[in-house]
């Protein structure tokens, strides 16, 4: 090849600077051989003998599993294998047990999810091979789960009996029981093989640290009556609890050696009633859109707006109902939100600069979740009683797609392997 | 005209002053789920299956799902539900109708 075809990219110096497999001998693997025009060219024969190979080894099937996701079938404790690009489901894992507000985490080569159900299932599934690979009933009762930064542990968050139980990723085996007398929620990974969960009776958030031979467990008081659920933000610095049982939130920078309950948004309710609510919302790590979160209410129908940076109130945006979930697309330019029974029929979208809603919709009764494609083109729901995921261009607002699913809820596609907190 | 058809019509036509059991039944399940569990045995909310409620009669149990429970996430129904249904989801709940 000549330099200047090397310069317009011929495929030779793509795959020279590849690091040499271990299987090439040590001859063709020295960094000299990019001098010697010969050894180019076996080189080169070399490479494509073995991606011929590879194709052959591994067959016309092969599926890379960064566009998959799976949908969680509720009632019939089965999911669905979906892919992104094909907007399409390609099949179904059964034997799930109840996966009645199930979720799941991917493990960091997206192959293998880890699903928590309801009823204390711990199962593990190879997307690929579309088939149960391990499972353990780990408790009675459990509320969700989370995978450490390393990819070695999966931590359970359980109501019955309260704790957290930490699990060798591989083989599913207990490495670690931490009781908590308390239903345990907010479950979330933070960097360090960490994990950082509260306490729904005590009020206390916990933050336990498997970096060594045993845990070590560091406890926040005070955090508030009854949080009912938190997110981590992507960076794994602020760790928000929602408050049943208070007129606030309550933030925790974990960056401090000993971090201090900061409540947020302290009476955002004052000299309101409350209103009922029907269904707990939900905190995800999907709540920084541009500087601000965007978080439910709870007992106002209202998503609230904090300053990311002075966590200082920043807006109020009057919505629909009492919202579920506060969801940013993915560059943050758009928070959607879905709402709890009897109003869980309807969408509304916000506009994260003018903080307005500017588009509502109604997919139908018993829209359960929301899951953005990686960078937000398209937003996926669950609208159960469709029997429906519904697929919808976020900028067009134009639906492209439905596909049949029993009782669709949670929806998770495999890029959150990546992502802190998800 | 085939008067068992009528009858079988009649039958099958909606009684309007009685609740629509398969609504509610629905409503358990899906909304009373979202926090004792799609299988009542509990989440956030408390075990709610026929021997967890022990501590209820048809009167109480109505008044708690129309009214809720201050100081507690046990939500007031009443904007939600007539009274009529309120006490059908309590005997659903007291008879094992769920099983």
């Amino acid at each position: 090849m000549t330099p200047t075809a090397r310069l317009f990219g011929g495929a030779a110096p793509v795959a020279q600077s590849a690091t040499p497999p271990e299987y090439l001998d040590q001859e063709e693997a020295r960094p000299g051989f990019l001098l010697g025009k010969n050894t180019q060219f076996r080189h080169l024969l070399r490479a494509a003998a073995l991606m011929l190979c590879g194709a052959l080894a591994t067959g016309a099937g092969a599926q890379a599993t960064g566009d998959l996701g799976l949908v969680v079938e509720r009632a019939s404790g089965s999911l669905l294998v979906v892919d992104q690009s094909e907007r399409a489901q390609i099949g179904r894992i059964e034997g799930l047990g109840d996966l009645s507000h199930a979720s799941i985490v991917y493990s960091p080569d997206q192959r293998f999810a880890y699903v928590f159900g309801r009823d204390g299932g711990l199962t593990k599934v190879d997307i690929l091979a579309q088939e149960i690979v391990g499972r353990v009933m780990q408790a009675g009762n459990s509320i969700g789960g989370a995978i450490s930064d390393d990819g070695r542990y999966v931590a359970v968050s359980n109501y019955e009996p309260g704790g957290v139980r930490i699990f060798d990723a591989d083989t599913l085996e207990m490495i670690a029981d931490i009781p908590t007398g308390s239903k345990t929620v907010g479950l979330v990974d933070i960097p360090g093989t960490r994990f950082v969960f509260s306490l729904w009776d005590a009020g206390e958030t916990w933050i336990a640290d498997l970096s060594g031979a045993t845990p070590v467990i560091t406890k926040v008081t005070g955090m508030g009556t009854n949080p009912y659920d938190a997110l981590v933000t992507g960076d794994g610095r602020t760790y928000i609890v929602g408050l049943f049982g208070e007129d606030h939130l309550t933030a925790l920078d974990l960056w401090q050696e000993v971090p201090q309950p900061q409540p947020i948004l302290p009476g955002y309710a004052e000299g309101r009633e409350g209103l009922p609510v029907y269904k707990m919302p939900h905190l995800e790590g999907w709540a920084l859109a541009g500087h601000d979160f965007a978080l439910p209410a709870i007992g106002q129908h209202e998503v609230l707006w904090v300053d990311a940076r002075s966590l200082k109130e920043s807006g109020r945006t009057a919505v629909h109902g009492q919202p579920v979930f506060a969801i940013a697309r993915p560059d943050g330019r758009q928070v959607w939100v879905n709402f709890a029974h009897p109003d869980n029929d309807t969408i509304q979208v916000i506009d994260t600069l003018t903080k307005q809603v500017i588009n509502e919709f109604k997919p139908g009764p018993g829209v359960l979740h929301m899951e953005f494609t990686p960078r937000g083109r398209e937003v996926w729901m669950s609208v159960r009683d469709a029997g429906r995921v519904m697929i919808y261009d976020t900028q067009s607002f134009v639906k492209l797609r439905e596909i049949e699913a029993e009782s669709p809820s949670g929806i998770f596609f495999t890029a959150r392997a990546h992502k802190t907190g998800l | 005209m085939n008067r068992g058809l009528v009858i079988l019509a009649l039958a099958a036509a909606p009684a309007w002053a009685e609740p629509d059991a398969a609504a509610l039944e629905r409503l358990v399940r899906q909304d009373c789920g979202s926090c004792h569990g799609m299988t009542l045995k509990g989440g956030l909310g408390p075990d709610i299956r026929t021997g967890a409620l022990g501590h209820h009669d048809h009167d109480s149990l109505a008044a708690v799902i129309l009214d809720g429970i201050p100081g507690t996430p046990m939500p007031p129904w009443r904007p939600l539900l007539s009274e009529a249904e309120a006490r059908w989801i309590a005997t659903y709940l007291l008879t094992g109708g769920h099983r």
